[in-house]
């Protein structure tokens, strides 16, 4: 019989039983739910060992990418080992290096870990003060720049975390958690046309992500739209006005709920202006990134247009909530 | 014989058919109310559960699963009613594929079969 493995510890598997059976059968706790690979809550991580490709069959790539597979869908044949956690939840010491202004409420903060954490451009992170106080923000950072983060923060009124990085966080260590998320380039069709949508600091990973698809040599079209509430919410637009120019196929859409119209720059709500403009949904794949309700709305908007669910990836900030 | 799931192509077809099923859900007002504020992506995968099921593909569809998913929406007023959409647009969405008239009879019958399980009866 083919050797089991979960996190570290042997699982004695059965004849044709699955990793799923086997799992139940020891006692291990993990959820499930159809058993017959279409529901995804049995889902594991791979870490060694072949996978079927049916057991990773309606998977979003970015799962696909990471190992992840449905565990009642996986009959051995050769040694398997697999990991229940599933966002790998390691903690790495980090030191916050810099904290500048992006916009009049947005840091850009910088960090440096003691070992290198190991994410994709767009994933995001548990940033952890030393009383623990925690908070999730997107990294806006590529893994190529080493152990160099990049985090940009919202400044929340009474937010006991950004305003403590916007005063006193500086040379300050912290931990960080994760990362998660699976909002995340993958280069599976380098010609199909690329969508970025978000707001505010749904920036982060977006920029992370187009950095990402640029140097890996994408070659379908890649908007990017940045919706802030006034002009001078939209930050980074020198650096992505920039990016348009050196490369024809990527264009850069900033919008803002009140101002002037000027050059690249449109008056009106970001999902609006987005739906107006893009022909149709069937071939792109979308990154939303932002607050929630723009998020969800435009995830649902997008979908009833046309656009399949898969091919729509989003990441939506939810603010802390009082305990 | 093969089955249906089969015939039609399998879990390929299920996949294009979940999205277009579950649009016309999102889209028609008799049911749309109970879409609202669920996680989108896990909505889909039950669907494609479902559909999975109803078509005679690899399932193991247990009556307790769907009466305690279902028992929420069902004091929210969910009824026969909002069952017949369901089979209407399942209908729907297989016609749209190029499923006969005949298969999506016998498709809509197992859809009706789980019934009692939706309503708790």
């Amino acid at each position: 019989m083919p050797r089991l493995e979960c996190d570290g510890r042997e699982v004695p598997l059965a004849e044709g039983e699955s990793v799923l059976d086997a799992l139940l059968r020891a006692g291990v706790e993990v959820a499930s739910s159809c058993r017959a690979g279409a529901c995804q809550s049995c889902l594991v991580r791979v870490t060694s060992g072949a996978v079927p490709a049916r057991a990773q069959a309606g998977l979003k790539e970015t799962l696909r990418a990471r190992g992840f597979a449905l565990a009642c869908q996986i009959v051995p044949e050769t040694a398997l080992a697999i990991s229940l956690e599933g966002k790998s939840d390691l903690e790495v010491a980090a030191r916050v290096e810099a904290v500048d202004r992006l916009a009049a409420d947005v840091l850009c903060v910088r960090l440096r870990s003691e070992t290198e954490l190991a994410y994709r451009a767009g994933q995001f992170v548990t940033l952890l003060r030393s009383d623990g106080l925690a908070r999730a923000y997107s990294l806006a950072s590529r893994p190529a720049d080493g152990q160099l983060l990049e985090l940009h923060v919202r400044v929340v009124a009474g937010g006991r975390m950004s305003n403590w990085l916007a005063t006193e966080a500086t040379g300050a260590s912290v931990r960080l958690r994760g990362p998660a998320g699976d909002c995340f380039y993958t280069s599976t069709d380098a010609e199909q046309p690329l969508v970025l949508a978000g707001a505010g600091t749904g920036l982060a990973p977006l920029w992370g992500i187009l950095r990402d698809a640029l140097a890996a040599g994408h070659r379908g079209a890649i908007q990017l739209w940045h919706g802030a509430r006034d002009v001078e919410g939209l930050y980074l637009r020198a650096e992505l006005a920039q990016l348009s120019r050196e490369h024809p196929h990527f264009s850069y859409h900033p919008c803002a709920l009140a101002g002037d119209e000027a050059g690249e720059l449109r008056i009106g709500r970001l999902d609006e202006l987005l739906l107006r403009a893009v022909p149709s949904y069937a071939r792109q794949r979308f990154y939303l990134c932002g607050d929630a309700p723009l998020v969800q709305g435009l995830k649902r908007k997008l979908f009833l247009q046309g656009a399949p669910l898969r091919e729509i990836f989003a990441d939506a900030f939810l603010g802390a909530s009082a305990p | 014989m093969s089955s249906i799931y089969e015939q039609i192509g399998g879990e390929a077809a299920v996949e294009a058919a979940v999205d277009i099923f579950y649009r016309k859900m999102l889209l028609d007002d008799r049911v749309a109310e109970y879409f609202e504020s669920v996680d989108m992506d896990r909505q889909r995968a039950k669907q494609k559960a479902f559909l999975t099921m109803v078509l005679g593909g690899p399932s193991a569809y247990t009556g307790k699963d769907m009466r305690a998913a279902h028992a929420p929406l069902v004091k929210r007023g969910l009824n026969d009613v909002h069952v017949d959409v369901v089979i209407e647009h399942l209908g729907g969405t297989l016609k749209e594929l190029g499923v006969s008239d005949e298969h999506i009879a016998a498709i809509a019958a197992v859809a009706n079969s789980v019934r009692g399980d939706v309503l708790g009866r």
